[in-house]
């Protein structure tokens, strides 16, 4: 304790020594006396008539288009409206823009204006289906039987506070139980093999596996209908669809656990192996810790696509109206597919049931991405606050460990790191 | 002051005749069991998707082995052992083909400028959020889109359809005619369409797009990048000069892979479509097929021998986009280390 406290008085002795500044800064200059400072200029700062230069275009646009739509021309609906307000915009904008700037300057406006338009596009598309669905959805969202009753004893007539979906969301999640069961070991074990392994078989599983990406999901339930539905099982049931939704994430698990495995530095496995620890034990202990959540992120992306898809479950799950929570016997609606079935209907009231069930697959898949960003976004090996200050701490720990069981030079302890608060 | 020399030693006594000591190392139990559950691991995996393949080529060419290749050019689909040419992917293969294109049509615009628009527009902060957004696209459920469509783009869309075939109907592909070749413009004429089916596959093969070509195009050097910029090209010269050569795989690869996409989508095509076994070249009017809706409208009455055919029709399509899909990756792997070597 004398030894950490002695050091700790010699490293803050030694910062006094430093200059002020830091070491390494750069100098500012002094403001001399009759030099002038003009204003800083901003290049990357869209000048105000640029924003003018928009608006005004904007607003061209929309007037154009409705004069048009309104009064002059027989034109008419939503969609030409949008397209002929464009058209004018762009048209005004380099015309605004031509005023002040050259060619070159017009057309990169213009390009830049278009990948805006590119992005906004896309944004209000998918803004648009999300609440478009979750809106036509409200009035079967609105009654709680719609989450815990099946549709058993409701028909196609009923009122929407009859009946509910909780069938097909007990049947999703049993079905994406067991399809995680089996993906998640095999694929990442599998995904292990290919980067910690390697050899000329694991090359021909990347192939294999690859390959598999392109199987259309449509196909994958094909396939568990006809080897497992008709030869084996005689009936639909969870277990088949679960095994066709398996066929389908396996791929798209190993791949993208395969990519976050990759982005393991070599350097920690090097040391790994230096201080001379086996493979099992550098994979268990180094691999798998550092990149645990890329790989949760792709566990869970994979579980979203595997939540969403309709395709393989509508060949082998069979449809019911009843809660069936054995996966061995008998149909077992999934979300997906009681939106589809739902929605075959042409009752109003059986349309309004399938945005309910369609906006509580949507809401469900968003906070399982919502999670996977939480937990993933981080790069392989890179902490969180809280892991870093636990890691910290287990090498104070460690250290204070070593320093107290042997007599070291005094010189190896760091003033940093020093804790005497805590010493016996 | 003498040098310092090393002492050789002389050799006393014969040479130590130990044999080599191998250098490989032996591994400890739990090295062999971890290998061995990895090959395992490895083999079932290959197993199971080694299963599907063979089960469906099997299965498939049962059918095969009867149709002959009458298979890829007639246009029916009423499978029964024995008949000649009473079924084909003519119209199907192509229906299928017509929706994945106009999906293209739509989704590449759009994909490569949010593309470019991501990596070399937007500040830091909202580029992530805009790559999210894009990423929570891709994990929207088909099924969802399909409804979207079907409930409220079609009756949008078909104004659209109608403006088109009205003034660009000399153009073959977008005339809207019956049997005898008169000009329609009733509404019905227009619903359940190639186009509106296209038009919602792009939306779900916009996200793999983006998603790969955003990445060629963020690996453009950043040295011909300020190159560029300083010698006094606009953002736009720049990009033209500079991103686009350098992601130009990336823009190949991921439109191929999109269109992988497309080929296989099922269950929003099959809400939207009205399926028909002829082929329709007016993509505006009502009717067309993809290989996906046939195999979900059809499995359930098959016969062995149908499901067979169904089977040739799923093998058909998946050796399509196998070949698309590794096409589009060799691509796009090729331009990623053209883009490190520079």
């Amino acid at each position: 304790m004398t030894l950490i406290d002695e050091t700790a008085r010699r490293v803050a002795a030694e910062d006094d020594r430093t200059p002020p500044h830091g070491r390494g800064r750069t100098a500012v200059p002094v403001a001399r006396e009759g030099v002038a400072r003009p204003e800083r200029r901003r290049p990357g700062k869209a000048a105000l008539e640029d924003g003018f230069d928009v608006v005004g275009a904007l607003l061209a646009g929309v007037s154009v288009a409705t004069l048009l739509f309104g009064w002059i021309a027989p034109l008419s609906g939503v969609v030409g409206w949008v397209i002929v307000a464009f058209l004018v915009f762009l048209l005004a904008y380099a015309l605004l823009v031509s005023l002040r700037s050259g060619r070159l300057a017009v057309m990169n406006r213009i390009v830049t204006v278009l990948l805006y338009s590119a992005g906004l596009t896309v944004l209000a598309v998918l803004a648009f289906v999300v609440l478009y669905t979750v809106g036509r959805g409200i009035p079967a969202l609105s009654n709680v039987t719609f989450f815990i009753e099946t549709m058993r004893f409701a028909g196609p007539l009923d009122p929407l506070d009859v009946g509910g979906i909780a069938h097909a969301i007990v049947g999703t999640l049993i079905q994406i139980s067991i399809a995680l069961a089996i993906t998640v070991p095999l694929g990442i074990t599998t995904a292990v093999f290919l980067n910690e392994v390697g050899g000329p078989f694991a090359r021909f599983v990347r192939t294999v596996s690859d390959a598999m990406t392109a199987l259309p999901s449509i196909v994958a339930g094909l396939f568990v209908y006809a080897a497992l539905i008709t030869l084996v099982t005689k009936e639909r049931s969870g277990f088949a669809a679960s095994i066709a939704i398996t066929v389908m994430m396996l791929p798209i698990v190993i791949r993208s656990a395969d990519v976050v495995l990759r982005l393991v530095p070599h350097q920690l496995r090097e040391a790994s192996y230096a201080l001379g620890s086996s493979r099992w034990r550098t994979v268990w202990k180094v691999v798998l810790p550092t990149s645990r959540s890329g790989l949760a992120t792709a566990v869970i992306l994979g579980t979203a696509r595997g939540i969403g898809e309709t395709s393989p479950v509508l060949l082998t799950s069979g449809v019911t109206a009843e809660m069936n929570t054995n996966p061995f016997s008998g149909p077992m609606i999934s979300l997906p597919l009681q939106v589809f079935t739902f929605v075959q209907s042409p009752e109003p009231n059986m349309v309004a049931r399938g945005f309910g069930t369609a906006a509580v697959l949507i809401l469900l898949v968003l906070s399982l991405f919502v999670v996977a960003r939480l937990i993933g976004g981080r790069g392989a090996g890179v902490l969180s606050d809280g892991q870093r200050r636990r890691a910290r701490r287990r090498s104070q720990d460690d250290l204070m460990r070593i320093v107290q069981t042997r007599t070291l030079p005094d010189y190896a302890v760091p003033a940093s790191t020093a804790r005497p608060q805590e010493n016996p | 002051m003498t040098d310092a020399v090393t002492e050789v030693i002389a050799p006393t006594g014969p040479p130590a005749t130990a044999p080599l000591r191998s250098l490989r190392s032996l591994p400890v139990f739990s090295d062999r069991v971890f290998r061995t559950v990895c090959f395992a691991a490895g083999g079932v995996t290959v197993a199971i998707m080694l299963a599907v393949g063979v089960f469906l080529t099997a299965r498939g060419g049962q059918a095969l082995a009867s149709s002959g290749p009458s298979f890829l050019w007639v246009q029916a689909w009423n499978p029964q052992e024995g008949v000649a040419d009473s079924f084909g992917i003519a119209a199907v293969l192509f229906g299928t083909v017509t929706i994945a294109v106009i999906a293209l049509a739509f989704s590449f615009p759009l994909a490569f400028g949010t593309a470019l628009l991501i990596s070399e527009v937007l500040p830091d902060g909202i580029k992530r959020a805009m790559t999210t957004i894009v990423d929570l696209m891709a994990a929207v459920p088909s099924v969802v889109f399909g409804l979207w469509g079907v409930q409220f783009l079609q009756e949008n869309v078909i104004p659209v359809g109608q403006w088109i075939s009205t003034y660009l109907g000399w153009i073959p592909i977008f005339s809207v005619t019956d049997a005898d070749g008169q000009r329609l413009t009733d509404a019905s004429a227009f619903t359940s369409s190639a186009f509106i089916a296209g038009m919602v596959v792009a939306l779900m093969v916009l996200p793999t797009q983006t998603s790969i070509m955003r990445e060629a195009f963020s690996q453009a050097p950043i040295g011909e990048r300020e190159g560029a910029l300083a010698l006094g090209s606009t953002r736009w010269g720049m990009i033209r000069t500079v991103v686009l050569p350098f992601g130009r795989g990336g823009i190949i690869g991921g439109t191929m892979l999109g269109l992988g996409r497309a080929l296989g989508e099922t269950i929003a095509v099959y809400m939207i479509i009205s399926p028909i076994f002829t082929i329709n070249w007016e993509v505006l009017k009502t009717g067309t097929n993809s290989v996906s809706a046939l195999i979900a409208l059809r499995y359930g009455e098959s016969s062995e021998f149908g499901l067979s055919a169904l089977m040739a029709a799923g093998l058909a399509l998946f050796l399509i986009t196998l070949i698309i899909n590794f096409t589009a990756s060799s691509i796009v792997a090729r331009s990623r280390s053209g883009a490190e070597s520079t």
